[in-house]
């Protein structure tokens, strides 16, 4: 297995050659879907061979995340007949994985996840390349993300969830009328498990709810207040959140805690029972302290096997509009009974990520740099700009950089915005700044005598 | 050992030491090997069933390569059986791996005594003849049967197990038993320790929430004629206006969320009153452990609980100094400790009364019940034969009038393919020349099955019997993944025992990623 970063490219070729060998009915039972009309099918569906044929050869499809869910995507999509699946992951494969992670054996612990995924999808499935990315979603360049038709998110975690749709609401433009300029739009299909339960959803930017309209189903991380963890401790938890979160900062001093380091969490283990021990508190286990310092969440092969093949389906919809497609949101229960059911959440018409322009107010005399101090007050745009630079239409109003275009640019600061947006009194800027992933669209709307010193308090909604 | 818990640390944070070891106790059959069964099997060789076997007469064909990850290129022409049990081996070599090359069809009639040897058995891809007798030898051999089945856009999981008891229900949204309607003299005791109008705001401050509640409804009480606040708005007025600092004590807060557990404790719900009325309930010899335990709930109930079932004695945390939090735990504690003891002289006497006193329930056992007892549960399924009859015609005819429901609808055409099948001897759909046809004789079929059932004059929409013709009985693997992923999450919680089953026929639609369990 030391070979594995060399034979992915043999593999990828020898696929090919394989692939050509196989006789139709490799794909008999996607052909039912592929090459028969049908009346429950998606907008546009045109059966016929040329949909197996492009979803071998010209589709590019991303899957990012080879754990749980990605292992089973990698399969899934592969056993749709996609041909072409790239795959990103930054982590290597633990002992804790193999519960679920059915492309990891015990002699892979330590490798890569994507690497050794893309391998064995590729011995299995011939005809299929999967390059495997080991790196972190951001160190992609955001074209890189540019290059896919779909992109299928097998993640559990919330800020990469937020970084990805933040990357292809920014490839979102919209057309004068406020319609989004399709051409623009890159789905997204995302799935998540926590045991029992989990959800799918297919997200289409600017046509349904984004990541971010909907932020709201995802509820608030558990946290306690410090002054309970160092004066009223009550639970095991709060021992171990001592330990970990205050203990450790005082007594190892320069030395940064590593969750993953035996040495580090039987350390915290330790402190935490003779804190239980000093308050009579019972129950701390090592297990509890991983769970708790880790913040780990329960995972089983087969929530993630469910969900997994149902983000894949609705790529393979995507892909074909071979069957109609699922209502936004859907949610599975598998405590009691099973429960599948979607949700048509609404899309936020003011969502600061895919709506056509957040609306903002000014006064008809703003120049443009009170604008810009307005919108870095605003609490939408909290900790989201910094040095934010302004376009209007193809028209640079201000750029913070690189100098040159700076100085060309900074005499506008002190024109009217009107002027400058050629007297409408509605139109979209777009925002650029090096916190935002993408551009930031803000729709101004010019008002008679609105005082620009109570603008903070404009963006509430 | 370690090794094993790191393996399956993830799982064993959900069903426990306990649940894995009777995973690890438990022999599983799959019968046909398509990616349905492989799926399922796949979720369950993961998370460390004791063995495996795989039953298969069928070779390995090329598109098998296109819909099964548990086949490969090299096994094209082999058995199936036998290629599918290697490979799941791969993924877990502490569990046993066996292959048997024969179809099962074949095997329930040259073998029925076979499956005696499995706890439970997985059905993937089977129609309803060979369905009706393979569930009578499971019936027959006490043996859990699960039966799934995928094709093209549509999916069904059905159980079908004589009795299947659940202790550990693990239900999402759990009331706290607190008690603090009626505290009892220890918990009394220990809220008469505390003035709720102390000078000193820090302690204020720190009042547990549950002291906070008994003390304000008391003081409600006597000011109301012994009654409690007729509604939750009321009381939580009475408890804001007793905080100090608005919105800065934190017990004050939680007072005002838990208000309601005042007003309305839990009640007894209505599987556990089934539990309660259920005629095992009257125990005999032949009684299982679990209905002893009922039976001494029973008593419990009528006796020392005035009412409820044994106090599970675990308390939420509460905003609180250190000391008046664990001093609290314990209270509640040792009641949840005299209860298990009071069940404890119940179950003795209920044994011996049957004559088992030789074989006693390990008090682990009945510690784990009485923790749990709001939320036990009882499951029976239905025979095939009996959904199959026109006594669920009614209830069917009553589901296919509900409109924007397909659920209803694939499931009388998914009986209607095996139908079909037997009279042609293929499925609706499978050559593209007779599609036209097929719709048509499968339409029939379905009318015809409806009105056998008693559920005649139900109409089904055409789009989705043309949709079912369209898809040929293809076993797509996404659907399959699901479809069997949903058959071993069924089969993790028969054998864990936790959790609850599906109850009905589970349907499960592709096409808008839906499903409904229908009640037949």
């Amino acid at each position: 297995m030391g070979s594995v970063a060399y034979s992915h490219q043999a593999l990828a070729i020898a696929n090919l050659t394989m692939a050509d060998s196989l006789t139709a009915s490799r794909w008999a039972d996607l052909d039912r879907l592929l090459l028969r009309p049908g009346n429950l099918v998606g907008p546009g569906f045109e059966p016929g061979p040329e949909l197996l044929d492009s979803l071998q050869n010209d589709l590019r499809v991303l899957v990012i995340g080879a754990g749980g869910l990605g292992c089973e995507l990698l399969k899934d999509l592969a056993l749709s007949g996609f041909g072409h699946i790239d795959v990103i992951d930054m982590d290597t494969i633990d002992v804790s994985n193999l519960n679920r992670q059915f492309l990891f054996r015990m002699q892979d612990v330590g490798k890569p996840k994507a690497e050794v995924a893309a391998q064995r999808v590729m011995q299995r499935v011939k005809g299929v390349t999967v390059v495997p990315h080991f790196c972190r979603i951001e160190e992609k360049d955001v074209s890189f993300y540019q290059d896919f038709q779909i992109i299928v998110l097998g993640l559990d975690s919330l800020e990469a969830r937020s970084y990805i749709n933040s990357v292809v609401c920014g490839f979102l433009e919209y057309e004068e009328d406020g319609s989004p300029n399709l051409a623009t739009l890159k789905p997204l299909v995302d799935g998540g498990t926590e045991g029992f339960k989990g959800h799918a959803r297919v997200i289409f930017p600017g046509i349904t709810p984004c990541f971010h309209c909907s932020l709201w189903l995802f509820p608030p991380q558990v946290t306690f207040p410090l002054c309970t963890l160092a004066e009223t401790p009550r639970s095991p938890a709060h021992c171990i959140e001592y330990a970990h979160l205050i203990q450790w900062g005082q007594e190892r001093q320069g030395e940064s805690f590593d969750a993953d380091n035996p040495e580090h969490m039987k350390w915290i283990y330790d402190q935490a029972v003779k804190r239980g021990e000093q308050y009579n508190i019972s129950g701390i286990t090592y297990s509890l302290t991983q769970g708790v310092v880790k913040n780990i969440v329960p995972a089983i092969a087969s929530t993630n096997a469910i969900v997994a093949a149902t983000c894949a389906l609705e790529t393979l919809k995507i892909a074909t509009m071979c069957s109609t497609g699922m209502d936004v949101y859907m949610q599975y229960t598998g405590t009691e009974g099973i429960y599948m059911r979607t949700v048509p959440h609404d899309k936020d018409p003011n969502c600061i990520m895919c709506s056509p322009g957040v609306p903002v107010e000014v006064d008809n005399t703003i120049t443009l740099q009170k604008f810009l101090d307005q919108l870095l007050k605003d609490s939408r745009f909290k900790l989201k700009l910094s040095k934010p630079s302004v376009s209007y239409h193809d028209h640079n109003l201000y750029m913070q950089a690189p100098p040159v275009l700076e100085e060309m640019t900074r005499p506008n600061l002190q024109q009217s915005l009107l002027d400058l947006m050629d007297g409408n009194t509605v139109g979209v800027l777009n925002i650029n700044d090096r916190r935002l992933t993408g551009v930031l669209r803000v729709r101004v709307t010019f008002k008679e005598g609105l005082d620009s010193i109570d603008m903070d308090t404009v963006g509430g909604g | 050992m370690a090794q094993r818990n790191h393996k399956y640390d993830r799982q064993l944070r959900i069903w426990g030491e306990h649940g894995q070891t009777a995973l690890e106790r438990a022999r599983v059959c799959v019968l046909n090997c398509g990616p349905s069964g492989s799926e399922a099997l796949k979720n369950l060789v993961l998370g460390g069933i004791g063995s495996f076997t795989v039953v298969d007469a069928s070779k390995v064909t090329e598109s098998d390569l296109g819909n099964n990850f548990l086949v490969e290129w090299e096994n094209l022409g082999q058995s199936k059986a036998k290629s599918v049990c290697a490979l799941l081996q791969e993924l877990n070599e502490s569990v046993g791996a066996k292959f048997v090359e024969e179809s099962p069809e074949a095997l329930l009639e040259s073998n029925p005594a076979f499956f005696a040897q499995f706890t439970l058995v997985i059905a993937t891809q089977m129609t309803e003849a060979a369905l009706l007798k393979l569930e009578e030898i499971c019936r027959q051999q006490k043996v859990m049967l699960v039966i799934a089945r995928s094709y093209g856009l549509a999916g069904l999981v059905r159980l079908s197990i004589g009795e299947h008891d659940v202790i550990e229900s693990k239900p999402d949204s759990k009331v706290e038993d607190l008690r603090l309607h009626k505290p009892w003299p220890e918990l009394q005791s220990y809220v008469n320790e505390f003035d709720i109008d102390t000078p000193d705001n820090n302690l204020h401050k720190h009042i547990p929430f549950a002291v906070l509640l008994i003390k304000i409804s008391e003081e409600w009480k006597k000011a109301h004629d012994g009654k409690l606040p007729p509604n939750v708005r009321l009381f939580k007025e009475a408890i804001s206006a007793r905080r100090r600092v608005e919105e800065e004590e934190d017990n004050y807060t939680e007072a005002l969320k838990n208000a309601y557990i005042v007003l309305f404790p839990p009640q007894i719900n209505s599987q556990l009153h089934a539990v309660l009325d259920d005629k095992a309930a009257d125990v005999d010899a032949s009684s299982s452990d679990f209905w002893v335990m009922v039976a001494a709930l029973k008593l419990f109930m009528a006796n020392e609980g005035q009412g409820d079932p044994p106090l599970d004695g675990a308390i939420p945390d509460m905003h609180s100094f250190t000391d008046y939090y664990i001093k609290l735990q314990m209270i509640y504690q040792a009641r949840a400790e005299a209860d298990l003891i009071a069940m404890e002289g119940h179950v003795a006497r209920i044994l011996k009364r049957i004559g088992r006193e030789s074989s006693p329930i390990p008090r682990s056992t009945l510690k784990l019940f009485c923790k749990n007892a709001r939320n036990l549960k009882v499951l029976r399924c239905k025979r095939l034969g009996e959904e199959f009859s026109p006594r669920s015609g009614p209830e069917l005819q009553r589901l296919l009038a509900v409109e924007e429901s397909s659920h209803p609808a694939l499931y009388v055409l998914l009986r209607a393919v095996d139908h079909f099948s037997a009279t042609y001897n293929r499925f609706p759909g499978v050559f593209d020349r007779e599609m036209e046809e097929d719709v048509s004789r499968l339409k029939a079929l379905a009318v015809g099955l409806l009105n056998d059932m008693g559920g005649g004059g139900a109409s089904l929409p055409e789009d989705i019997i043309s949709e079912v013709c369209r898809f040929g009985a293809g076993e797509m693997h996404c659907v399959a993944s699901i479809v069997g992923g949903i058959a071993s999450q069924e089969c993790i919680k028969l054998l864990t025992g936790q959790f609850t089953p599906i109850q009905g026929v589970f349907i499960y639609n592709a096409m808008s990623a839906t499903s409904l369990v229908l009640n037949l």
